[in-house]
């Protein structure tokens, strides 16, 4: 799995770091995501999927 | 998985979408159909009143998917569809061209329409903004314009006032309420926002209420109920939206502000409803509750395909929604009923960095940051504490 984020569109929920926090974290001053892991462990990848589906704006991608 | 041959979606928005995607990640291998009556491919609404209307994003953007994505998933898309209504008992939704689609289970995701002045409404000049066609139209008014009155000062308002004075317009925000979002957050959050609009060069005219909508044919100004006028090229009619459930009114379904739903979002047997036009039983808060916001369109839409496929469980999130404003990104979690007090937790409002605990009944039910997002997420743990 290779994950890759549009930072540009990110808004800043955290709903990715609630699900996934081993893959994703957010910036301090504005909450924008930060990808802390591209290539997730496999005990990863279904948290990871589920914080690429909950994403409101919708810019966690993943190539599987 | 239960015998189910065809899901049918009503509505071909985050909600619609969501269902049918998360049908197919859950192993659904059936027919789904997605019914929309608007002819654009699926997109998301939180950009159009920020990115879209500010200009920064073309509107293809806001696309969800691509064709072949639909494709790929076998969903079947009927765009430019109106569903006219449903026969329970023949299990099948009418469609205004006459056709009629068979369906199995049925999920209502059908979302909510804005709602009109009664009188002026028709003038030219007068928008909504709810669709990506209203923002654009919107959009290119305002390209026109040197001014503009935005009559509601939710988040839709507050937010399109904000897009409108970025892009240089005269912009006055007019409210019954006395403060922007006093009805979301209070009065005293409201207050801030208030502020915030004011140095950013934003008339609020709070407090007062709109009498008429001024204008011969094309719309001039706004009169107030304190016997004022504010002079407008456009007018923004941002005052809340109602359920989009009239086609359902002679179905069967049971309709009280929105599909009423039990706590798994079961409508009727076989019928589920999601999104902004979903009532249904929140047991985490013992509440009847309606969310317009984006998160909970993906989350009970979630929700739903899982309770169609497996055991029903009851949907019990926390709701999350944001808006950004400026320079503001307000963030909250949880819910923020009237009377409830607010107290602020950390940060400081005076720095516009801080976050904020509501309680009601003696009881934390929301938390609301302002440009706090990693803080407020550690707030959000509070919610869930017994």
């Amino acid at each position: 799995m290779r994950v890759t984020i549009d930072e540009d569109g990110c808004v800043g929920a955290g709903q990715c770091v609630l699900a996934a926090p081993d893959v994703f974290d957010q910036r301090d001053e504005d909450g924008i995501v930060v990808l802390l892991d591209e290539t997730p462990a496999p005990h990863l990848h279904d948290a990871t999927r589920e914080a690429a589906v909950l994403c409101p704006a919708l810019v966690i991608h993943l190539a599987e | 998985m239960p015998d189910i041959g065809r899901v049918v979606v009503v509505g071909a928005s985050a909600a619609g979408l969501t269902t049918a995607e998360s049908l197919r990640r859950e192993g659904f291998d059936g027919l789904i159909t997605l019914i929309g009556d608007e002819l654009h491919l699926p997109y998301d609404r939180p950009p159009l009143s920020k990115q879209v209307l500010l200009g920064t994003w073309e509107p293809e953007r806001t696309a969800f998917r691509d064709d072949a994505t639909y494709q790929r998933l076998d969903v079947g898309l009927r765009l430019g569809a109106t569903a006219t209504g449903v026969d329970l008992d023949k299990r099948s939704v009418a469609l205004a061209s006459g056709d009629h689609v068979p369906y199995d289970r049925l999920v209502i995701a059908t979302g909510v329409r804005p709602l009109r002045l009664r009188q002026g409404h028709d003038l030219a000049g007068v928008h909504v903004l709810r669709t990506l066609d209203d923002t654009l139209a919107l959009r290119a008014a305002l390209a026109r314009a040197t001014s503009v009155a935005v009559v509601g000062a939710g988040f839709l308002g507050s937010e399109a006032a904000s897009a409108a004075r970025t892009l240089g317009l005269d912009v006055t925000l007019v409210d019954l309420a006395p403060v922007p979002l006093s009805r979301q957050f209070g009065d005293e959050l409201g207050g801030w926002v208030g502020d915030l609009h004011r140095e950013n060069g934003v008339e609020v005219r709070t407090g007062v209420g709109v009498s008429a909508l001024l204008g011969d044919g094309r719309v001039s100004g706004v009169a107030l109920a304190d016997g004022t006028t504010v002079d407008a090229d456009v007018v923004l009619v941002a005052i809340g939206s109602a359920p989009a459930t009239d086609w359902l009114t002679t179905s069967g379904i049971p309709l009280d502000d929105g599909v009423l739903c039990d706590s798994t979002c079961q409508a009727v047997p076989n019928v589920h409803a999601a999104g902004d036009v979903a009532r249904w039983h929140n047991e985490r808060f013992g509440a009847l509750m309606r969310v317009e916001h984006r998160m909970n369109a993906t989350e009970q839409a979630m929700a739903v395909a899982r309770n169609i496929l497996g055991d029903p469980k009851p949907f019990t999130p926390i709701p999350y929604f944001w808006t950004d404003q400026y320079d503001a990104r307000i963030q909250a979690y949880g819910i923020f009923p009237p009377g409830s007090t607010m107290t602020v937790a950390q940060g400081d409002p005076a720095h516009r960095k801080f976050v904020a605990h509501y309680h009601h009944d003696g009881d934390l039910v929301g938390v609301l940051g302002w440009n706090m997002p990693r803080e407020l997420r550690g707030a959000r743990a509070l919610l869930t504490q017994d």
